[in-house]
């Protein structure tokens, strides 16, 4: 009698045992993601705010549309498809210059609100690892953010490009020009090249930085992840007269040179000629950063273990 | 098997020593009461205990080392901290899928249960619940995991009656089944004194008192004693004295009831008195030695 009830909650415990050890893995990581993204609403809120604005610019811009279309008419094929691309690049840019923007204030609150508002001793009472949580808040500006943007700025461009063609078709001027010069397939790839390659891989370390100083702050975490580096330079400038360390961060922030090689304005013709994956991918630029964005998250993951509310 | 024990746990901030040596052992299925004055170092014990701070010396909880192993020691352990830590921005439902999609041990069904016998709502934000309704929703999410051990940690503190009382009864009624251990730590000690089984006071950093509540009651007694005896229960050394309305009131410990009874009325002491004369004496002490 004894044995068997005995027997009875030890296999359960065993069979409760195994799944647990599958949550483990994905589960904690996959509803820490969701839970950044009800409350940092601006992550997606952000773009699409920002796309709707651009898209009741361009709809007031459509007035003169037809007259513009017809003056491209007459210009040459480079200059035409110059003209007609002009509107869809700048929506991509507005809407990923908010996403960096969103991303930098996400990342300086990620782990300095938690622990102001006291909410990490709650997150803290849950079988979620530190490293889970810093990776999960990581993997918005990396992953979430990118793919945020890319989704967002694709539908934009296409509703921008129905929005022309209705009012084209409207006041009888051919569509047949837009349609053929507006390369909208190889604008989205080249979009999604250069969010991955620049917004993901490149700004990792800078993402990366202000997770760390997010984590370590305890007051005006934007101060110190600005100031520091503003002193560094400056010591440096009267130390030695150089400029090596301001010159860093300034390849950093310029997103490099290597792989995305497109100045302002040469992403028409054949935009995916300009691509080099390849020597973006054995930059050292590349994985130097990538290994000090390691770093930094590392850091991060040691600091959340370590610390509690403010 | 012990749910936890400590030996030598020793925790320093700076020069302040949190605790100085702590050595405790607190067997599953017990309800333990840890008291002990503001700055005892009842806190810093739990977060140790939780594995949010690191220390020296040896601490075991449930089989593991909790700082080493915190996010694995958590799905057996649940905690509730002396403030409100509930996400503000989040909805009662979102707590409740959050818990439920990162919880192996979390009954989703239980804690709606719980909450469908409160005025939480569950489209309600946490920022707008008052600071009792936090407390109920917190307790709902705690109550539906399957834990082996419940820490709580000033759980009652800035509720009214009403909340306080019902806290400690959904505790008893709907959680607490004897496999489970709860420790708590509360200034409100006459509320818990029929939900303990065990009784710990902790000052400066150690454990000054560590006692069974049955143990307690046969072997504590107080006695009000009649103005003519004073001087012969004095004589049995009591452990502490205190005057109320004109009468001495003396603690004794482990003295027979039957030789106290012709002194005054005998009957056993609160936690609270408890805790003066322990802390008391040993305040007292410490006065005495720095003079």
């Amino acid at each position: 009698m004894n044995t068997q009830s005995n027997a009875i909650p030890d296999s359960t415990l065993e069979s409760q045992g195994i799944a647990p050890a599958v949550l483990s893995a994905t589960r904690p990581m996959y509803w820490s993601v969701r839970r950044e993204l009800w409350e940092y609403r601006s992550i997606y809120i952000a773009p699409l705010a920002g796309a709707a604005l651009f898209l009741f610019g361009f709809l007031i811009s459509t007035i003169h549309l037809p007259d513009k279309m017809r003056a491209a008419l007459a210009l040459n094929p480079v200059e035409q498809r110059k003209f007609i691309e002009q509107p869809y690049t700048f929506a991509a840019l507005l809407i990923m210059a908010t996403a960096f923007i969103v991303g930098v204030f996400y990342c300086l609150d990620a782990l300095h609100g938690e622990r102001r508002d006291r909410s990490i001793l709650f997150w803290k009472s849950l079988p979620v690892s530190d490293l889970t949580t810093v990776l999960s808040k990581a993997s918005i500006p990396l992953v979430v953010l990118p793919l945020v943007t890319f989704a967002i700025t694709v539908v934009t461009q296409w509703i921008m490009l129905l929005l022309s063609t209705a009012v084209l078709l409207g006041s009888g001027v051919s569509v047949a020009t837009l349609w053929t010069q507006l390369p909208l397939f190889q604008m989205s790839l080249m979009l999604l090249y250069h969010l991955v390659a620049i917004h993901a891989l490149w700004y990792a370390p800078i993402y990366g930085w202000l997770l760390l100083v997010s984590g370590w702050a305890r007051r005006a975490a934007f101060l110190w992840a600005a100031l520091p580096l503003l002193t560094i330079g400056v010591v440096e400038k009267i130390a030695f007269n150089t400029s090596h360390f301001a010159a860093m961060l300034e390849y950093r922030m310029s997103g490099g040179a290597e792989g995305v090689a497109f100045p302002p304005g040469s992403m028409s013709m054949d935009p995916l000629t300009h691509l080099t994956p390849g020597q973006f991918l054995i930059s050292p630029g590349l994985w130097i950063g990538l290994a000090v964005a390691a770093a930094f998250l590392a850091a991060a993951v040691r600091l959340r273990r370590h610390q509690g509310p403010i | 098997m012990a749910c936890i024990e400590a030996r030598g746990l020793r925790k320093a901030f700076g020069t302040t020593i949190a605790l100085d040596g702590v050595n405790l052992r607190v067997e599953e299925g017990r309800i333990l009461g840890l008291i002990g004055p503001n700055g005892a170092g009842k806190t810093t014990a739990l977060n140790a205990i939780l594995g949010l701070t690191p220390y020296q010396g040896e601490l075991n909880v449930l089989g593991r080392d909790p700082w080493a192993e915190r996010d694995q020691l958590m799905r057996d352990v649940c905690f509730i901290a002396d403030v409100a830590v509930l996400p503000r921005w989040a909805r009662v439902s979102q707590a409740l899928d959050y818990v439920a999609g990162v919880h192996p041990r979390f009954d989703r069904a239980k804690a709606e249960g719980f909450l469908a016998k409160t005025t939480v709502r569950l489209a309600s934000k946490v920022r707008e619940l008052s600071k009792g309704m936090v407390t109920q929703l917190h307790l709902a999410l705690v109550m539906a995991i399957d834990a082996k051990l419940l820490v709580l940690d000033e759980p009652t503190l800035g509720l009214d009656i009403l909340y306080r009382k019902q806290f400690y009864d959904s505790l008893l009624n709907d959680y607490f089944d004897r496999s489970r251990t709860i420790v708590v730590t509360t200034h409100q000690v006459e509320e818990i004194q029929h939900v303990l089984t065990d009784l710990m006071f902790i000052n400066r950093g150690r454990i000054v008192f560590d006692c069974r509540m049955e143990e307690l009651e046969s072997r504590y007694l107080e006695v009000m004693v009649h103005p003519e005896q004073v001087a012969a229960a004095r004589a049995l050394r009591p452990m502490h004295e205190r005057q109320v309305f004109g009468r001495s009131i003396l603690l004794f410990d482990r003295v027979d009831r039957q030789q106290l009874a012709p002194l005054g009325d005998v009957r056993t002491p609160s936690i609270a008195d408890l805790f003066v004369a322990v802390i008391g004496n040993q305040s007292g002490q410490a006065q005495g030695a720095a003079r």
